[in-house]
């Protein structure tokens, strides 16, 4: 299947601009916009499921009837409708600004039927978004799980084809879009895992296109001398898989936050850092019954289960878990790489981050979540995914610039095996 | 002649009828105290909604009336099943006044249909999730001061919540039950099951906070050609 896709896009490598050409600052800037616009949304994703207005709209893809662009402006400022129709409308142009980036990454890298064939793609899936009848959406979504999976099948063969990132990024785009339009019509809360879970990926998916389109993204890497080959390959071992690892677990820690979130049960353990006024809450049925009794809830949310404290436990254990593992990655790197290598910088910065994500979880318990606390809380998740991918890639595909190598007496190499270029500096 | 005997055996057995059902009414008492009631800030700071009242607007876990009486007890009779009315049941209303719904507890058959009003001068959504099978989660709009909505349920539920997501504080319960012997105390814990027929029966009462699903309160009654009492207390949590 994959072979008979490449044959309809015929990109020989003599159609192949060379990756080297330089990326141009608008490119690199309106990839920066739509990563923090990214940023933005997930923020106002986390204000809705923070206000329980996640069914406050309850058809899709109109608002109350009307298409969403006409919706008047005086029935927005009814309640939990401010919180749902505001994402549905960033959403949207998060939406246009992935789908512009997706063909410029497109254009600046083929030639000829091959670009055509892209552009064509893209133009069409946004002329069907428009048809907005629910079996498009459906058909659509499913197409882009296949464009996703064929997209990360060419980012492994050829991890500089920024097109593939771009494809990768649209592909993620629809299927969310979709993803959270289904979780209200078919008014399933399990959706909502999966469509938080995607949000946080797909901000990481836009912060490595950012990078990859900075300069100093494609000025990494210093080649050392042979001497030091087998020191910083030790070095690199060590790095490879201990960063992709620990973002993993942060990963997997966002989706344990998202099911428990989309639980819509409130906070299943009201205290912190001791749970039920223990270290383990019981959590046979007369307890679980129990707290349900004791609970007074302002507003309609789910009964506590055995389960989501478990949810809740699990949450928190992993968090000292993660904290651990990133300020083992920053102690290494730091002793490792020295203090002003960008990985130790970048580790150091994950750390903090990780510090103020553990506080914002305590607070959100003390808060009794308040909402604005929860979502912050949300926010910094996926600012610690991104910068967990971040410092992942630049780890892996930059060479380690080995103590006491002059940086004069080293090639620079970019991290995606392109041609030399001037720059030097590892700042 | 013959039909004046006729007409005689009838009513016999209509009064025979009548002396084999009777009603059951009592109170239910709360023991305790209960936690206070907490403020729901988030109607006051509703642009809409805050018109809509001048007093701060409470939860309502525990309505406790004259002599400890307790409000939104539902009472039904346990292992009574099949006995619905059903759709030929006169409607149960819940409305929305004030983004509250009034009542917070309503009774209602399996089948029976309830009328959603909505008395406020702003949108609401009805959102029932019921986790019964056969039970249909559904969400919808009603506009200011807009036709009634309509729903059933045709299996039997304990606190089915329905709920308004635009006002998020909004929320009551539906105990939806396969007979029609159901009741919910009013505001001084009273409440009367009516035409109940004779025999011996195991009551239940539940209450969100008080007695819940999984541990309701029972007390064993019997109707004997007439009214009875059954007076209850349950204790605060």
């Amino acid at each position: 299947m994959s072979r008979w896709i490449e044959a309809q896009i015929p990109e020989p490598r003599s159609f192949q601009i060379s990756a080297a050409s330089p990326v141009s600052p608008w490119l690199h800037r309106f990839a920066v916009f739509t990563a923090i616009s990214t940023l933005g949304l997930i923020i106002i994703g986390g204000l809705v499921t923070s206000h329980g207005a996640g069914m406050a709209v309850p058809d899709w893809p109109n608002s109350y009837g009307y298409t969403m662009f006409a919706f008047p402006f005086s029935k927005w400022r009814v309640g939990g409708i401010l919180y749902e129709h505001s994402h549905r409308l960033v959403a949207t142009f998060v939406g246009l600004l992935t789908a512009v980036l997706t063909l410029w990454l497109w254009v600046r890298e083929t030639r000829g039927r091959g670009r055509w064939l892209g552009v064509g793609a893209i133009v069409m899936v946004l002329g069907l978004m428009g048809i907005r009848a629910l079996p498009v959406y459906i058909t659509l979504a499913c197409l882009a799980l296949v464009v996703g999976g064929f997209s990360l099948y060419q980012i492994k063969n050829n991890f500089a084809a920024l097109r593939w990132w771009g494809a990768l990024a649209f592909a993620a785009v629809i299927l969310q879009g979709v993803l959270g339009g289904l979780r209200v019509v078919w008014l399933k809360d399990q959706i909502g895992i999966f469509h938080a879970a995607l949000a946080q990926m797909f901000f990481a998916l836009t912060c490595l296109i950012a990078l990859f389109t900075s300069r100093w993204g494609r000025g990494l890497g210093v080649e050392e001398k042979r001497e030091n080959r087998q020191r910083t390959d030790a070095i690199q071992n060590v790095f490879a898989w201990l960063l992709p690892a620990t973002a993993l677990l942060i990963f997997a820690q966002l989706i344990l936050g998202a099911t428990m979130r989309h639980q819509h049960a409130g906070l299943a353990i009201p205290d912190f850092p001791l749970a039920y006024g223990k270290v383990w809450p019981s959590m046979d049925a007369a307890s679980v019954t129990h707290y349900n009794q004791q609970r007074q809830e302002i507003t309609a949310v789910n009964p506590i289960t055995a389960i989501q404290i478990g949810l809740q436990m699990a949450h928190r254990i992993m968090a000292l878990l993660i904290c651990g593992a990133v300020a083992f990655c920053a102690w290494s790197a730091r002793r490792k790489l020295g203090a002003s290598h960008p990985v130790s910088k970048l580790t150091l910065a994950w750390f903090g981050l990780i510090l103020t994500q553990a506080l914002l979880g305590a607070a959100t318990i003390w808060s009794d979540k308040a909402a604005d606390v929860a979502t912050a809380h949300v926010m910094v998740s996926a600012m610690a995914l991104a910068l967990g991918a971040i410092v992942s890639i630049v780890a892996s595909r930059s060479l380690v610039l080995a103590r006491g190598v002059p940086a004069a007496e080293a090639q620079v190499l970019s991290p995606f095996g392109l041609q030399p270029s001037a720059h030097t500096g590892l700042k | 002649m013959k039909k004046t005997c006729a007409l005689v055996i009838v009513t016999g057995l209509a009064s025979l009828q009548a002396i084999q059902a009777g009603d059951i009414s009592g109170t239910v008492t709360l023991k305790g105290t209960p936690p206070p009631e907490k403020e729901i800030p988030q109607i006051k700071e509703d642009p809409n909604c805050g018109k809509l009242h001048t007093e701060a607007v409470k939860t309502r876990f525990y309505v406790v009336g004259a002599n400890s009486g307790l409000g939104d007890v539902f009472v039904t009779l346990k292992g009574v099943t099949g006995k619905s009315a059903g759709a030929s049941a006169p409607p149960a209303v819940i409305d929305q006044k004030g983004c509250e719904y009034q009542p917070y507890v309503l009774a209602v058959q399996t089948g029976q249909k309830i009328l959603v009003k909505n008395s406020d001068p702003v949108l609401h959504n009805i959102h029932p999730t019921p986790t019964a099978p056969g039970n249909k989660e559904e969400n919808k709009a009603q506009m200011p001061n807009g036709p009634d909505l309509t729903f059933s349920f045709p299996s039997p539920e304990t606190f089915l919540r329905v709920k308004c997501d635009v006002h998020p504080w909004m929320f009551a319960y539906l105990c939806v039950v396969d007979s029609p012997y159901i009741a919910v105390t009013d505001k001084d814990g009273k409440y009367t099951i009516k035409d109940v027929p004779d025999g011996k029966y195991t009551m239940e009462f539940y209450h969100r906070k008080a007695a819940p699903t999984s541990a309701p309160v029972t007390a064993d009654v019997e109707v004997k050609g007439g009214a009875v009492t059954k007076d209850v207390a349950l204790e605060a949590k």
